[in-house]
């Protein structure tokens, strides 16, 4: 049994009276020890399904099961036993740490919040989390302020990890980093699912961090997974003409390669209302595409892609 | 050798609190993508304004010259800066969106730039406003002419931006992490509307980033700073193929997309240890605190640009093989 199984899950938001489906009947799952990527450029509804899945936002409908429980439908009140397996990293370091809070605060509150342990015992945990995590224990005393971007982001993740949760859902952790930052966050991340058996659920809009980083990855487009596979596939084989146009963009670090040419135009919009949603950016489009809405099918082991020209 | 259209000599750029960008040296080519490359304090952008002498309040040029197309930009009258900045030297930003007036059309905004060098009239204004947002692929061009910043999204309101900065047709555009804010599909893009404009106008580019990537498709020649000092300049091709700072090595090494079959399960990353604040208050080179190669003689004085061949220079005692020159002295 998968540690995360998503089904259907769906996300609306109303703004102004206008409904938006920010996602839109996503499954996927995660096993227990897995790195799951999921890419998408900004707007496609990959953070909300993170917040979704954790249930900072509600779901409109669908099927969220941690171990085989269903949490999509719990109140607030019954989630909080799950909430101590699934934690989240967050993008910006500088805004997600209470500035008036030491990091021993700021470390201790989770574990204050689930009535675990005593005062010592606490302590101790703090400690050993920060180790873990590679600062000092002269931090615990100390605020966010007097650290640098990347010991910032080591925080965060201290605060996620303190709860031993078995699910650490990472929304962009190393895109406010420099380069020579985004490396020790990286290889951290590694160590800590190593010494720790974390699952990772990684959602990335860098396609570079997420071939590094993911097992499996997910090429996610207005609110749909419209593609996929395994790392190694997914890169020698992609089959969406978005994972392509996506993949071929991403400019590569040797001067003697040639850039690839940008077949897809336009932007990300909204979704036409009929068929594929992509079908107004794509360069294989054809009259079918307009009428039919592809679904997501199986093009090889453990392939999935949702389109009607693939390859 | 052609004259470089701009030299940038021993510039040096402070704060009431302190010095940092420290004689910093480079050329751009006419007609050349020149790239000015580092990691987030490294002084690339602050360089950057002090070419258009656009700086904060507070930030002063405390040194050196900025020689463009013959006049000295560092020492120049105001009125004179006034008549290059948006005709013959251009800059456009990293968001775009608080670099557009909010309350303007962006057609107007445009024209603006002309009918201030040129002194054309409105209607032509207009028609050559028109063009250019045809030129940079903003589709129903005068119909959107009275659109407001807001009704864009990020790639097209960079592509005004664009329209701007090139009204004039200028010889040299300052690109200011141009593309940071936007997805990668649109960042190649902008960046090939880009490219495309430097040939067709025949300008140079002086693109500054972060992103080694965009340096290696995009750029001919390029310069890497660290903690306010240049640290190597060189053609791509030699710079990605023999990196010669440890530093440029480090960044290279450390990026995930440099070797592209990487996998956490196979290798791990080299990092860089510690932080561009660990140099700190030390005397000499400001990246030996971090630096894998580093010897005594580094924590002596920060290392002067050396030249290794044509057109490739490096300030690092170790890789110049200078290190004895340092003891001596």
């Amino acid at each position: 049994m998968s540690l995360l199984t998503v089904e259907n899950l769906h996300t609306r938001y109303v703004s102004r009276g206008r409904t938006v489906t920010a996602v839109d009947g996503v499954s996927l799952t995660v096993a227990g020890g897995e790195t799951v990527g999921l890419v998408g450029e900004s707007g496609c509804g990959k953070s909300t399904l993170g917040k979704t899945i954790l249930r900072l936002v509600d779901p409109a409908e669908g099927s969220i099961r941690i171990a085989g429980e269903e949490i999509a439908t719990l109140r607030q009140a019954a989630l909080a036993p799950f909430r101590r397996r699934m934690q989240m990293v967050f993008q910006d370091p500088y805004g997600s740490l209470n500035p008036r809070q030491t990091v021993a605060t700021l470390l201790e509150t989770p574990l204050k919040v689930h009535g675990i342990g005593g005062r010592a015992e606490r302590r101790a945990q703090v400690l050993d989390m920060l180790a873990r995590v590679g600062l000092p224990g002269d931090a615990a005393e100390r605020y966010p302020h007097e650290f640098s971007g990347g010991q910032r982001q080591r925080i965060g993740i201290a605060r996620a990890l303190v709860l031993k949760p078995q699910l650490v859902i990472c929304d962009e952790p190393v895109s406010a980093l420099d380069l020579s930052i985004q490396a020790q966050i990286l290889n951290l991340l590694v160590g800590l699912k190593r010494d720790l058996g974390l699952s990772y659920l990684f959602i990335s809009h860098d396609l570079s961090v997420v071939r590094y980083f993911a097992d499996r990855v997910m090429v996610m487009y207005l609110g749909r997974i419209v593609e996929s596979a395994d790392h190694v596939t997914l890169w020698r084989n992609p089959q969406h003409p978005y994972s392509r146009a996506l993949l071929s963009a991403v400019p590569v670090a040797d001067p003697t390669r040639a850039r690839a040419p940008m077949t897809m135009r336009g932007e990300l919009g909204s979704a036409p209302t009929t068929g594929c949603r992509f079908r107004s950016r794509c360069p294989v489009a054809i009259d079918r595409c307009s009428v039919e809405d592809p679904v997501l099918r199986d093009v090889g082991a453990q392939h999935r892609v949702a389109c009607h020209r693939p390859g | 050798m052609t004259y470089p259209l701009l030299r940038v000599e021993d510039l040096t750029i402070g704060f009431p609190y302190g010095t940092v960008v420290h004689g910093v040296s480079f050329d751009v080519h006419p007609g050349e993508t020149m790239a000015l490359v580092g990691e987030s304090g490294c002084g690339k952008s602050i360089t950057a304004f002090a070419l258009m002498r656009l700086l904060p309040p507070g930030a002063r040029i405390q040194g050196g010259h900025v020689i463009f197309d013959g006049v000295d930009l560092a020492a120049a009258a105001p009125h004179a800066l006034r008549d290059i900045r948006g005709r013959s030297l251009s800059l456009i930003l990293q968001e775009p969106m608080t670099s557009l007036n909010p309350v303007l059309p962006i057609g107007m905004q445009i024209a603006e730039v002309m009918r201030r060098h040129e002194g054309i009239g409105k209607a032509a204004a207009r028609r050559r406003s028109v063009e250019l947002l045809e030129l940079v692929g903003v589709t129903d061009a005068d119909r959107r002419y009275d659109d407001f910043p807001h009704h864009f999204s990020g790639g097209m309101r960079q592509r005004v931006m664009i329209a701007m900065a090139v009204a004039c047709k200028p010889r040299l555009l300052i690109a200011d992490e141009p593309t940071t804010a936007l997805d990668v599909t649109i960042q190649a893009q902008v960046l090939e509307l880009l490219d495309d404009l430097r040939r067709q106008l025949g300008m140079a580019v002086l693109l500054i980033t972060h992103d080694l990537g965009v340096v290696a498709q995009w750029a001919d020649r390029v310069t890497v700073m660290y903690a306010g000092r240049v640290v190597e300049q060189a053609p791509v091709r030699p710079f990605f193929a023999t990196p010669q700072h440890p530093y440029a090595r480090g960044l290279l090494d450390a990026s995930v997309g440099h070797d592209g079959e990487a996998h956490y399960t196979t290798r791990r990353l080299n990092e860089i240890p510690g932080s561009i604040a660990s140099a700190a208050g030390e005397a000499g080179c400001p990246f030996a605190p971090r630096c894998p190669d580093r010897i005594a003689a580094c924590r002596r004085a920060p290392p002067v640009l050396t030249a290794l061949g044509p057109d490739h220079n490096v300030a690092c005692i170790v890789a110049a093989g200078t290190d004895h020159v340092a003891v001596d002295r």
